[in-house]
């Protein structure tokens, strides 16, 4: 039988495609009931084509003011959490200093803490101080939970980086601040930006933490959590399938880059 | 933090010293902002709801702090159910993410050739759509009378399953089968790039030369590529199983009331009936059995290097 026996060669390939497969499912039934025409509050079951909801994204009360305000703390997280984050970052790679581990821990901990663990701390510690639940306590947790993750990105790329450029830099006779402008920053750029993406991907997508310290803030997870409650709208199909094509799109559209960077550079 | 750690210097030498002094310094400049925000924002909150845990009181009489350790020993035998489940289905969910994840990470090492970035944004890109839609796409997926559930029928599949309790009544959704499938799908990334992390940086010609000394294909896997892989492992199933544990979407979406895990229960306690010394004593266990859970098997793993 060759068919078996072919299956058996690639058997590694076939079991991988597979869970791909599960992977983009969901994503495939976001996009496919982007276009339905719902029977009822839900857009569960297939009903008809309809192009409604692409013509009017924003046509559901809240909807896209969620979005924006979603963006807008992700963005905020983001600078916050990056330039926090990158500071640790060298500082942990660069220098020897008392209390690196004790740091290290620190660092590592918010990490190996599950999300409702530290959703929930932090609303004990918003309600002790009497502090006002929106915006600002949701920017605050997103910047404290997304800074181990951008110090864990960009220490990957520092450490691989070579000290002995800087101290050429240095030879060269440029100051610590050209040094850093000029030669470290633009190396230590791909780890930066790696932890920012995931900075904000991160932000954007929270929900249990926003759960618990957003009060009656609605951010774009917490519009899409009562929908599934009250009744889902296509629109929320659009905006995600929107989301998908357009971080499958600028990926790519790196990488591409990326490659054309290193085939010019091998020449 | 020890800013002041540092010894000052003496004054006789300080011109000398200055400079040096300044540069030692510079680490805890850089680490002042951050780390304080951790432990403003993260460390912090953790002591208020250690203290919360034994307060007692109502809302409106005020909470006190009483030492009262009987709210664990309360919360405990009323919520032990939801407990076990949780560690069950996050246990269950990292296994299955084991399972499908290895191959697709293999795949993308070894197999995929120029295809590897292409594959690569298609593990990572449905993590743009957010979790909740896609969560939310499932419940369509796994309808009553839809595809799947229609194919598992006529495979038998569901009787078997429901014979073991996954399922119930020839349905999949709101059975713990579905919880798991939420679970295995929304936490599969997290498994898969450390796995391909570290099955890429594996030398191609070690499975060459085990090749050259008659392993078979199993024997190179079982003694070359596992091995060497296994830092991905530990790594993918934490990164799986710590937030496997404390989700409640999953159950709370794709689940029923037979299916809750102890998330809902700390955030119903929590936002909804008001109850925080019990919310806090709960999310306390929560994070001790997860700290224990992982210490006790990056220890067994022998990868404490890792972290």
């Amino acid at each position: 039988m060759p068919v078996l026996r072919w299956i058996r060669r690639n058997l590694v390939v076939l079991a991988g495609l597979l869970t791909l497969a599960y992977m983009i499912l969901p994503n495939v039934v976001v996009m496919v009931f982007s276009f339905n025409r719902p029977g009822g509050r839900f857009n569960y079951a297939w009903q008809e084509f309809s192009l409604d909801a692409w013509k009017d994204p924003c046509g559901v009360a809240d909807l896209c003011g969620s979005l924006s305000l979603s963006l807008r703390i992700a963005l905020w997280a983001t600078v916050g959490a990056t330039a926090l984050g990158t500071m640790i970052a060298f500082a942990l790679v660069r220098y020897r200093f008392r209390a690196r581990g004790a740091v290290n821990s620190l660092i590592f901990l918010p990490m190996a803490m599950p999300e409702v663990v530290m959703a929930a701390s932090l609303l004990t510690l918003f309600l002790n101080m009497g502090a006002e639940l929106g915006f600002w306590t949701v920017l605050i947790a997103h910047i404290m939970f997304c800074l181990s993750f951008v110090v864990t990105a960009v220490k990957a790329r520092v450490m691989s980086m070579d000290p002995k450029l800087e101290e050429a830099a240095r030879d060269l006779y440029a100051g610590p601040v050209q040094t850093f402008v000029r030669v470290t920053l633009p190396i230590a750029a791909p780890g930066i930006a790696a932890g920012a993406l995931l900075a904000f991907a991160l932000s954007f997508d929270d929900f249990i933490i926003t759960n618990f310290n957003a009060g009656s803030t609605v951010t774009f997870p917490m519009f899409v959590w009562g929908s599934a409650q009250r009744g889902t709208p296509v629109q929320i199909n659009v905006i995600g399938t929107a989301m998908f094509v357009i971080a499958v799109t600028v990926v790519l559209a790196g990488q591409i880059v990326a490659n054309r960077r290193k085939s010019n550079a091998g020449k | 933090m020890s800013v002041t750690g540092a010894p000052p210097a003496p004054s006789a030498k300080a011109e000398v010293r200055k400079p040096s002094t300044r540069r030692r310094l510079v680490p805890y400049w850089l680490l002042l902002p951050g780390i304080l925000w951790l432990l403003v924002f993260f460390a912090l909150p953790m002591v208020y709801q250690a203290s919360t845990s034994v307060q007692t009181g109502s809302l409106e009489k005020g909470f006190e702090v009483t030492w009262h350790f009987r709210t664990y020993w309360d919360a405990l035998p009323d919520y032990y159910p939801q407990f076990i489940r949780s560690l069950l289905y996050a246990g269950t969910a990292t296994l299955l993410c084991l399972l499908l994840g290895y191959p697709l990470a293999y795949l993308i090492a070894f197999k995929a050739g120029r295809w590897r970035n292409l594959v690569l944004v298609l593990v990572v890109a449905p993590f743009f759509t957010s979790f909740l839609i896609r969560t939310l796409a499932w419940k369509t997926i796994l309808a009553d009378g839809g595809a799947v559930v229609d194919v598992l029928n006529t495979l038998h599949v569901l009787d078997v399953t429901a014979w073991l309790g996954w399922t119930e009544n020839n349905r999949v959704l709101a059975t713990p089968m579905a919880v798991v499938c939420g679970l295995t799908y929304n936490f599969l990334p997290f498994m898969i790039l450390p796995l391909y992390t570290s099955l890429e940086r594996i030398d191609g010609r070690l499975h060459e030369a085990a090749g050259d000394l008659y392993a078979t294909p199993a024997t190179t896997f079982r003694k070359v590529t596992l091995p060497l892989s296994m830092p991905g492992v530990v790594s993918g199933t934490l990164l799986t199983f710590i937030p496997a544990s404390g989700d409640y979407v999953n159950a709370e979406l794709l689940g029923s009331t037979d299916t809750k895990m102890v998330g809902s229960v700390i955030q119903s306690q929590f936002l909804r009936v008001l109850d925080y010394p019990t919310a806090a004593a709960l999310s306390f266990i929560l994070m001790a059995v997860v700290l224990l859970v992982v210490t006790v098997y990056i220890r067994r793993s022998g990868t404490e290097d890792l972290v």
